[in-house]
């Protein structure tokens, strides 16, 4: 517990169990770390996601031994493919005891190897305090990622000798050459339309005021990936909307119009680029990147820079010219223009209306998590996400039943307004952890965009598998509203278009958490869409005419 | 270009140690043709020898990855023009007392031990490139192999060079 005082951990999730008892008992000597009990590990490990996600900090996560650290695997998993710093702490049974099956026994070090940054097993009290160091630097540093220590219980039970030791400084990383920063800058100021693609690493980084004036001096076009969203504002008029399978066109027209990509801290997921080898390929890629891994791995780069991406901006921007030329901005204005999200989504006109609706009464600094589906690829196109760690989803893993456990997290470190929009199908793999949210008062929205089916499966059921709705009709009985006052929170149906504003009001009026239940229809799709595997250049922008 | 690739890597002596760095081949599709580990001069350190087939890209992924993992320490690609490649091998063959003395025969072509004899078979014992161990198993086949046990290449740069060095 010291050490975790060292590192300035003020908040943990977690539930307790066999093993970690010994650590829950010296939690009860320490009142100022705030411990969050959830009702399932699944959603601590979401929780301590989330809380990283919108302060920054890493999150913190205990549970015990067997099933305890197994319901982690998830939550680890998401913090892996997203880059999110965080440390979990399990036990483990006795040392005399593991490797004999014992109760509740798992190699969770094992298991967790594909999912962590790093994991360790303790098996001596006097490394514990380094392994927990070690934990916090690793999760932290270079590209961040989740840790996991396993702890015996013996191991937990001893008492060892405890130095304080100040924290390591959490490094950057950077293995850029002055020869790296010029060439690039060589490649910007050669280029007559250069667009920026900013992913996570901006975030991570806290490098959005560097993009930024990167921007306006390239007067160049920005998109950003899923997990970029809040890097750069959506109300900039620079901003083309979000790149990928369910990206903007204007986005897909610059990546394969550009002469030189700028890729700042985003890894060419395959939602990104979707075919690869057609990805932007007439132009020069310039990728920066903290994970020198990332650099060639999906995307080949013509220019690489490895390294933070606050540091390699600091270090381009001096040496960047001032472009004075509008002709590219003009065509992009003119592609914005001509495909707006709304012709192209006119379907989802009444998601739209909803999610702007309830932006419109949002308080201001409102922090918005996601469950997985359509209502999310809604929330990322229709939201006006200005600051980063204002938007919280799971990017990579696409993990059903994140958005409220990482609410919850992000309510807890930012004591700000928290939004979970979320589909009926999210919500019903979650929704006990309305109780932890209700004990902490916590000002938890959910908004349930409810269609009664798996929309996003439906949708490429009606796509690419002659519409055989397969197990995706959902129609759940569940009475919302009861749902919500049975849990001790506050419900609201939303059934006539004109009330949206109204119901939000009321809302965001409640102290505590609500649930803002919306029907919406098992029609509307997330448009456009690039299917998958093909070139952006195949984009569907409406399916009924 | 597919091609052979050898890698030495460095590591921390921690559970788990193993299972972490096969685990990345695995995990990402790379072919793992041999491997051996064993200590090093520290034990705090061991010494991994990979051997991995594949192009210029998978490599650079595999280093590159290899180098996220917090238990490596080192990695070093190690050329076959300036390393040495051993691998050991033991071969027990089908050698009835007609066909003996041929088999000693080409032991001492290969320069190889015989380490264990008896009056159906024998055990051979190479320690040289997998080139040359292949040569001869492959000779070795037509007396009949019962079995064979191969550690995998291990190897060490030439000169007066070390991983140990930055």
């Amino acid at each position: 517990m010291e050490c975790l005082k060292e590192q300035d951990v003020d908040t943990v999730f977690g539930f307790p169990g066999g093993t970690v008892i010994a650590l829950y008992n010296a939690l009860y000597d320490y009142p100022e770390i705030n411990h969050i009990l959830t009702c399932h590990e699944q959603h601590a490990a979401h929780a301590a996601d989330g809380y990283a996600r919108a302060t920054g900090k890493p999150g913190v996560v205990f549970a015990t031994s067997g099933p305890g650290a197994t319901n982690l695997v998830t939550g680890i998993a998401t913090a892996y493919m997203d880059s999110i710093p965080m440390v979990a702490i399990t036990g483990n049974v006795e040392k005399k005891n593991l490797g004999k099956d014992s109760f509740q026994e798992i190699d969770i070090t094992g298991v967790t190897i594909p999912i962590t940054k790093h994991n360790v097993i303790v098996k001596e009290i006097s490394e514990l305090a380094d392994a927990i160091r070690e934990a916090f630097y690793v999760a932290q540093s270079g590209r961040p990622g989740p840790v996991l220590v396993d702890v015996p219980k013996d191991i937990t039970i001893m008492e060892g000798e405890y130095e304080p030791e100040k924290p390591r400084e959490i490094a950057h990383q950077n293995a850029f050459e002055k020869e790296d920063i010029a060439e690039a800058i060589r490649a910007i100021n050669a280029s007559e339309k250069p667009f920026i693609l900013a992913g996570g690493g901006v975030i991570a980084a806290g490098a959005e005021k560097e993009l930024h004036e990167l921007a306006k001096k390239l007067n160049a076009p920005v998109t950003m990936t899923l997990m970029g969203l809040g890097a750069f504002p959506a109300g900039d008029e620079q901003y083309t909307g979000m790149i990928g399978m369910h990206g903007t066109k204007t986005s897909a027209m610059c990546a394969s119009h550009c002469d030189l990509l700028i890729t700042i801290g985003a890894r060419f997921s395959e939602r990104v680029t979707s075919d690869r080898a057609k990805f932007a390929k007439q132009a020069n890629i310039l990728h920066i990147d903290v994970d020198p891994a990332e650099i060639n791995k999906n995307i080949n780069a013509d220019y690489e820079i490895m390294g933070n991406a606050k540091d390699v901006l600091k270090a381009l921007l001096p040496g960047v010219e001032k472009k004075e030329d509008t002709a590219w901005m003009e065509q992009v204005r003119h592609w914005k223009r001509s495909y707006p999200l709304d012709r192209a989504t006119r379907n989802a006109r009444f998601p739209k209306k909803v999610l702007q609706a309830m932006q419109d009464e949002a308080p201001e600094g409102t922090v918005f998590t996601t469950e997985v589906g359509q209502h999310q690829m809604w929330s990322a196109q229709f939201l006006r996400i200005d600051q980063p760690r204002q938007f919280i989803s799971s990017g990579g893993l696409g993990t059903m039943g994140f958005g409220l456990g990482a609410a919850i997290g992000a309510a807890v470190g930012t004591g700000r307004q928290v939004v979970n929009i979320a589909g009926d199908g999210s919500f019903h793999m979650n929704l006990q952890e309305i109780v932890t949210a209700v004990k902490h008062r916590l000002p938890v929205m959910i908004l349930v965009l409810n269609n009664n089916v798996l929309g996003m499966v439906r949708q490429w059921q009606k796509l690419f598998f002659e519409q055989r709705y397969s197990q995706t009709t959902l129609n759940n009985p569940t009475d919302y509203v009861k749902l919500a006052e049975a849990f001790g929170a506050y419900g609201i149906d939303i059934s006539n278009e004109r009330d949206l504003h109204a119901a939000f009001k009321k809302a965001f009026a409640h102290k505590g958490p609500v649930i803002v239940k919306c029907d919406i229809h098992e029609d509307e799709n997330v448009l456009p869409m690039v299917p998958g595997g093909k070139p952006l250049d195949d984009i569907i922008l409406d399916l009924e005419k | 270009m597919i091609r052979r690739y050898v890698l030495s890597i460095l590591v921390k002596n921690t559970s788990g140690v193993l299972s972490k760095v096969t685990g990345l081949f695995s995990r990402r599709g790379y072919n793992i043709r041999s491997l051996s580990v064993g200590e090093t001069h520290d034990p705090k350190i061991s010494r991994i020898t990979i051997e991995l087939i594949g192009d210029e890209a998978i490599l650079e992924q595999i280093q590159k990855q290899l180098a996220k993992l917090v238990d490596v320490v080192k990695i070093t690609g190690l050329r076959s023009k300036s390393s040495v490649y051993k691998e050991l091998v033991l071969v027990k063959v089908k050698s009835s007392a007609k066909k003996r003395a041929s088999i000693i025969e080409l032991c001492d072509i290969f320069r190889t031990k015989i380490v264990d004899i008896c009056a159906e078979t024998m055990i051979i014992e190479m320690a040289g490139s997998p080139e040359k161990n292949d040569a001869l198993l492959k000779l070795l086949d037509e007396y009949g192999i019962i079995e064979l046990s191969r550690t995998g290449i291990t190897a060490l740069q030439r000169g007066a060079v070390s991983i140990h060095e930055d």
